[in-house]
């Protein structure tokens, strides 16, 4: 579904990416995990084309992202993204959030949109909150919202930049649960994320980043078992050791 | 000092009819610059925020040149100078046909100088605006064009408000230089109701009076504007 392919990525003169290949199939979850400023975002953003990349090819369903002929907006509207720090429209409501993109860039109804929203919602658990503004919400509220907002392209794809690092810790399960449900029902998924408990659940695999290199791209059981790299090893005690 | 006071010179004819056409010239040539500033301010402010890199470079230069020209240079720039750069044909119409020369040329002048400051406080309100929108509507797979009009610029708009409206009393204050080109508007008229009768405190005072009222009356159409457009529970970054 996913393929990269030696991508190589600079900012300016600075490479934040170096050769980085990995892949993720159909159905499968890919968590990617590393010490801040390792290129975890950045890769990410390659994805979908958020980001250019100087070397290297990335296809999404046999799409050519890098290339000039490709309709990024088109191939953006199949791959759902959910960010950090949620990225709802402050100044629409809930279902209004769920229905732009449905609307705008899918060219559905309106009430075939909002009809969608009302379904989404209800399985995010916010059906009573679906009038309200994202600053009406918590933290754990918005973010669920976001996930529903993704969702309701029927995307092919989805990609998480470390969606509960902004969150309350007593608001990260809430999150997590609803990734852990979409991971079972076969979402193909590529989740940046330091939450190991929800890699260890439901991952297939786990890709280990350092300084702008894939050090690691291995099973998730490989991984937690005998992760073969040093860096990898003294990021995971870390963390494991930090919960 | 001797000064004879005499108010009802403002509510005898012509005078009274002078002061009240001078409050409809104002209000007419603000307005219609207004309409001027903030349609060409938004495009170029807007323009300033793109990819890409010529249309910022045109709506740079545009800024940097009409905000650091005085007002006053510009409205007898146009006045004076540009019907003689014009193509001939074009000249010679300015000069003889143009409809309300002196009008016309003070409100695309006024809202051509607008249009920059206006321009600078829709860049600012769309950069207050962090880089994650753009990320989030880009990636849902908005065109650059769905992403300004549907979540930037509705969010841009209601954080500069509060500028904007300063920006729209300076418009009505700055139409005042429009008596230069021969606009006779309410300070013109006050200065003329002066000329006739010598009470000059008299006229003044009831300009000043006008000035206010339209100030007041803006500021309250403005306010009643921001609340009606409050996002609940936002709170803009960075005010
Ligand atoms: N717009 C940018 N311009 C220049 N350098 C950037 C930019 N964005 C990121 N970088 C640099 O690229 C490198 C990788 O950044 P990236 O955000 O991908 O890291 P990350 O692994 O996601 O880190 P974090 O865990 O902090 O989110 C960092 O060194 C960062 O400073
Ligand atoms: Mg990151």
């Amino acid at each position: 579904m996913i393929e990269i392919r030696d991508i190589d990525k600079w900012y300016g003169t600075t490479q934040v990416l170096r050769a980085c290949s990995t892949s993720v199939a159909k159905g499968e979850v890919v968590v990617v995990c590393g010490p801040s400023g390792s290129g975890k975002s950045t890769l990410i953003k390659c994805v979908n084309g958020l980001e250019p990349f100087q070397n290297g090819e990335i296809t999404v369903d046999g799409v050519p992202v890098g290339d000039r002929g490709t309709n990024l907006s088109k191939l953006r509207a199949r791959i759902g993204m959910v960010f950090q720090n949620f990225e709802l429209y402050p100044h629409m409501t809930v279902t209004a959030n769920i229905c732009l993109a449905q609307e705008k860039v899918l060219g559905r109804s309106k009430a075939e949109a909002e009809a969608k929203a009302a379904g989404l919602l209800s399985r995010v658990g916010l059906s009573e909150h679906a009038r309200k503004h994202p600053g009406q919400l918590s933290g754990g509220q918005q973010q669920r919202v976001a996930i529903a907002r993704a969702l309701a392209m029927d995307p092919i794809a989805m990609l998480f930049d470390e969606p509960t690092s902004a969150l309350d810790p007593e608001m990260i399960n809430e999150v997590l649960e609803v990734m852990v449900e979409l991971a079972q029902e076969g979402m193909t998924m590529m989740v940046v994320t330091h939450e190991m408990g929800f890699a260890r659940k439901v991952a297939d695999r786990v890709v280990f980043m350092d300084k702008g290199e894939i050090v690691e791209d291995a099973e998730k059981d490989a991984f937690f078992g005998t992760p073969r790299s040093d860096r990898a090893q003294q990021f995971l005690s870390k963390i494991l050791h930090h919960i | 000092m001797q000064y004879n006071w005499n108010w009802g010179v403002l509510l005898q004819e012509p005078y009274l009819g002078w002061l009240i056409s001078g409050v409809g010239w104002t209000i007419a040539v603000a307005s219609a610059a207004w309409v001027i500033a903030f349609t060409l301010g938004s495009v170029v402010g807007v323009a300033r925020t793109l990819p890409n890199r010529w249309a910022r470079g045109v709506a740079t230069a545009y800024v940097e040149l009409l905000r650091n020209v005085p007002l006053l240079v510009q409205l007898f720039i146009w006045y004076f100078v540009v019907p003689e750069l014009l193509p001939d044909d074009w000249g010679r119409w300015v000069k003889r046909d143009l409809p309300l020369p002196e009008y016309t040329t003070a409100v695309i002048g006024l809202g051509f100088y607008t249009a920059s400051r206006v321009a600078e406080q829709v860049r600012s309100g769309i950069e207050s605006i962090s880089r994650g929108q753009s990320m989030a509507g880009y990636a849902s797979g908005l065109t650059t064009l769905q992403l300004y009009r549907y979540v930037l610029l509705p969010v841009a708009f209601r954080v500069i408000v509060p500028p904007l409206t300063s920006e729209f009393l300076t418009i009505f204050k700055n139409s005042s230089l429009a008596l230069t080109i021969g606009v006779l508007e309410l300070t013109a008229q006050s200065r003329q109701i002066t000329e006739y009768t010598f009470q000059g405190f008299e006229a003044f005072t009831a300009a000043t009076v006008m000035y206010v009222v339209i100030t007041l009356t803006v500021t309250a159409g403005m306010s009643l504007v921001e609340r009606r457009a409050r996002i609940p529970g936002f709170i803009a970054k960075g005010g």
